[in-house]
């Protein structure tokens, strides 16, 4: 059932949200689940149009293009250093709405709970995912909840969709490169994966190493008013800022060169990854973005880049070129060249 | 990462490059250097450092990949053992995708219902045993010397908690067994191999058992060695060294990676291994074929952690993909390249031979970062 339904107060005693737990009974439709959304949602996400209580949101449409995205969130843990699966699936979701150059305006919210999850990181994460949206200027104003019995999922899965609007005169889309545009990342790269491989159980390293989850809208709305040409924008998420570089070639048919030297990695990141036996340019991130722009706006776009607390170790990382093979290139440190490949299969760490 | 950056130092790397020219140019001959091990494969690709070397210096990719060497009826034993009943089969990441005969591999198993748990060490696998009383606990132990010691100390753990769910998959084989196969067996002659001018020799396996195990190569074979480190700075170095002592007719064992390799190795890792594995009598090598004594086995006394003696399954030889050339790559004698499958129907996303699989593997390494220059060929 919707978590828009009618606000009523039909519970007796409140939900116990220090030790209380999800039962199958809190996704049956009935009052269990009416309370679940009263004293966990409702709180966590407040706004007009969800306080409607209807089973859809409703809110008038701009004039112009408007974009969509979804987006699926099943990261383990649950919780790791810099964010949680509930920020995390708002940032996710408003920065794909924001890579075409659009302002995010509302987003949907959809959960499956696993039997058994304790109510308080339910709320926990609630809170949470209601205080991204706050900080990122969306609004929750739909959303859905479903429980399964134990073992049918894996504790909490997120599913978050928007909705955004692209401003008159925008037009950015992955395959819009061309060869002689420049390249430029807005920060340093592997941040996030790094953060939640340290985290997953059975890896017992210690790290300082804080996830770089963050809304990117505020960010892009300065570029894109600042420097209308950009031609592409794509955060390097899964597969890290090789695959994304990789998939704007594929789209665009070009090839890229890229300097090593440029492209900024944490130390704690780099190291971390030589243990593990990753590369860096693989390892996801989830506040940062790539920007492709004629090479004669770069040095604008660069300085606007760097006036934003998101942007402010944003640098030129290299070029586009005319290749038919596609390669994303990268000229190595020590002068050598090589390709930036996607990764294939599951990165895994090295044995010897 | 300060340690690291040393190692990676352009200017370094630069001056490195302008002696080996130097040394190299005007000597009218060619030198071909087998750099044994996978990581050090992998780290030439990534660091792009035969962009740094002069045309008459070619580097011949070795079968240190413990992944690529491992023969599919081995890994076709590892697929039964984890389908039976019962079974949690722990095994290093790097094996699930690696393709079996009848194009099964982990991966497919695992999806099919097997119970296959990836573990970043082996007291892992020991944990999972003691956290699973009603479950056997199958741990699938391959690798070069590097990774024996720990499926040792695993075994001593679980023998000294009493516990009676574990046990290993052994197929821990062994380097200086694989070099010699590659300078002398008749076997390997027969099937084709490459005149070596000198190796490289492994980083991490040296760590474990020193450099003394090399001294023999280079005084029975004249073949010098250098021992070198992962980082770009080390492999330029090592090269460096490997061409002085070809042009000054030396054959010796230099070890360029002093800061973690000594003359006898580690001690202590050595002894737990000697305490539990001995020599395997026979073992078959992807591409090397059958080598005596070039793999362990565990001893008589921890026979119940030895999963082929508690569960009794049969090794069936199978034979590989007619047109795949992993065998000869893995020998030095052939180049990714020159396999027909390579990059075709054969990519890291549909590994049709080992030497695709693993990152260690030569495909794998020429795929991800090489193939702009087969392009431009």
């Amino acid at each position: 059932m919707n978590i828009t339904s009618r606000p009523t107060r039909l519970a007796a005693r409140r939900l116990d949200l220090a030790a209380g737990r999800v039962d199958l009974t809190h996704g049956a439709g009935g009052r269990a689940m009416q309370q679940l959304i009263e004293e966990i949602f409702r709180p966590a996400f407040d706004n007009p149009i969800l306080a409607r209580g209807d089973d859809q949101a409703a809110f008038d449409v701009a004039a112009g293009r408007m974009v969509m995205s979804t987006d699926c969130f099943v990261v383990s843990p649950l919780f790791f250093p810099g964010g949680d699966i509930g920020s995390l699936a708002v940032h996710g979701t408003v920065n794909d709405v924001a890579m075409s150059g659009a302002r995010p305006l509302y987003l949907s919210a959809g959960f499956v709970i696993e039997e058994g999850f304790p109510l308080a990181d339910l709320q926990r994460i609630a809170m949470s995912m209601g205080e991204a949206a706050r900080a990122a200027g969306v609004a929750v104003v739909t959303g859905d909840t479903k429980v399964v019995e134990r073992g049918k999922a894996d504790r909490l899965f997120v599913n978050t969709a928007g909705i955004g609007v692209v401003p008159a005169g925008v037009e950015i889309s992955g395959g819009r490169a061309r060869p002689g545009d420049a390249i430029l990342i807005s920060g340093t790269m592997g941040d996030h994966g790094v953060a939640i491989m340290a985290q997953r159980a059975g890896l017992e390293f210690e790290t300082t190493i804080v996830s770089d989850s963050a809304p990117l809208n505020g960010l892009v709305a300065d570029m894109v008013a600042a420097v209308p040409t950009i031609r592409v924008l794509r955060d390097p998420t899964r597969g890290g800022l090789a695959a994304t570089l990789n998939e704007i070639c594929h789209q665009s048919g070009v090839g890229m060169r890229l300097d090593e030297a440029a492209i900024p990695i944490k130390s704690e990141v780099l190291g971390a990854c030589e243990l593990l036996g990753l590369d860096a340019l693989n390892v996801a991130n989830e506040g940062k973005l790539t920007a492709i722009v004629p090479a004669t706006d770069a040095a604008r776009l660069l300085s606007v880049m760097r006036a934003h607390p998101l942007g402010r170790d944003a640098t030129m990382i290299g070029e586009v070129i005319a290749d038919p093979a596609r390669f994303v290139r990268m000229a190595t440190r020590i002068g050598g060249e090589r390709i930036v490949d996607w990764l294939a299969g599951e990165q895994l760490p090295r044995i010897c | 990462m300060k340690h690291l950056d040393e190692y990676r130092d352009a200017e370094i790397a630069h001056r490195l490059a302008a002696a080996i020219h130097s040394e190299a140019a005007n000597s009218g001959r060619r030198y071909r250097l087998m750099e044994f091990c996978g990581g050090h494969t992998h780290a030439i690709f990534r660091y792009g450092i035969e962009d740094l070397l002069p045309a008459n210096i070619e580097m011949v990719h070795g079968p240190g990949c413990p992944v690529c060497v491992l023969p599919t009826g081995r890994l076709d034993m590892a697929i039964r053992l984890a389908k039976r009943v019962g079974v949690i089969l722990a095994s290093y990441a790097d094996m699930l995708r690696v393709p079996g005969s009848k194009g099964q591999s982990l991966m497919k198993a695992k999806a099919d219902g097997a119970d296959i748990r990836m573990v970043y060490s082996t007291l892992d696998a020991v944990k999972l045993a003691e956290a699973n009383p009603d479950r056997e606990v199958i741990f699938f132990a391959i690798g070069f010397e590097t990774t024996t010691p720990p499926t040792a100390l695993a075994i001593e753990t679980a023998a000294k908690k009493g516990l009676t769910n574990f046990s290993v998959f052994c197929n821990h084989v062994l380097t200086p067994s694989a070099i010699a196969a590659i300078l002398e067996a008749p076997a390997v002659r027969e099937l084709g191999t490459v005149e070596i001018d000198g190796f490289l020799g492994p980083a991490h396996v040296s760590v474990v058992i020193g450099s003394q195990p090399y001294e023999f190569f280079a005084e029975e074979y004249r073949k010098p060695v250098a021992i070198s480190g992962f980082e770009p700075i080390d492999i330029l170095q090592s090269i460096l060294m490997l061409v002085r002592q070809l042009n000054e007719g030396r054959a010796e064992v230099e070890n360029q990676y002093i800061r973690a390799v000594t003359r006898d190795g580690n001690v202590r890792a050595k002894q737990a291994v000697s305490r539990v594995f001995e020599l395997r009598r026979d073992f078959e090598w992807r591409g090397l074929g059958h080598i005596p004594y070039s793999a362990l086995r565990l001893k008589d006394e921890f026979a119940a952690f030895d999963a082929e003696r508690r569960f009794d399954e049969p090794y069936i030889p199978t034979e590989g993909i007619k047109a795949c050339e992993c065998p000869a790559i893995l020998r030095g004698a052939k180049k990714p390249t020159d396999c027909q499958l390579f990059g075709r129907a054969c990519t890291p996303e549909t590994p049709l031979g080992s030497c695709m699989v693993s990152s260690e593997g030569a495909c794998a390494a020429y795929y991800t970062y090489g193939r702009m220059r087969e392009a431009a060929q």
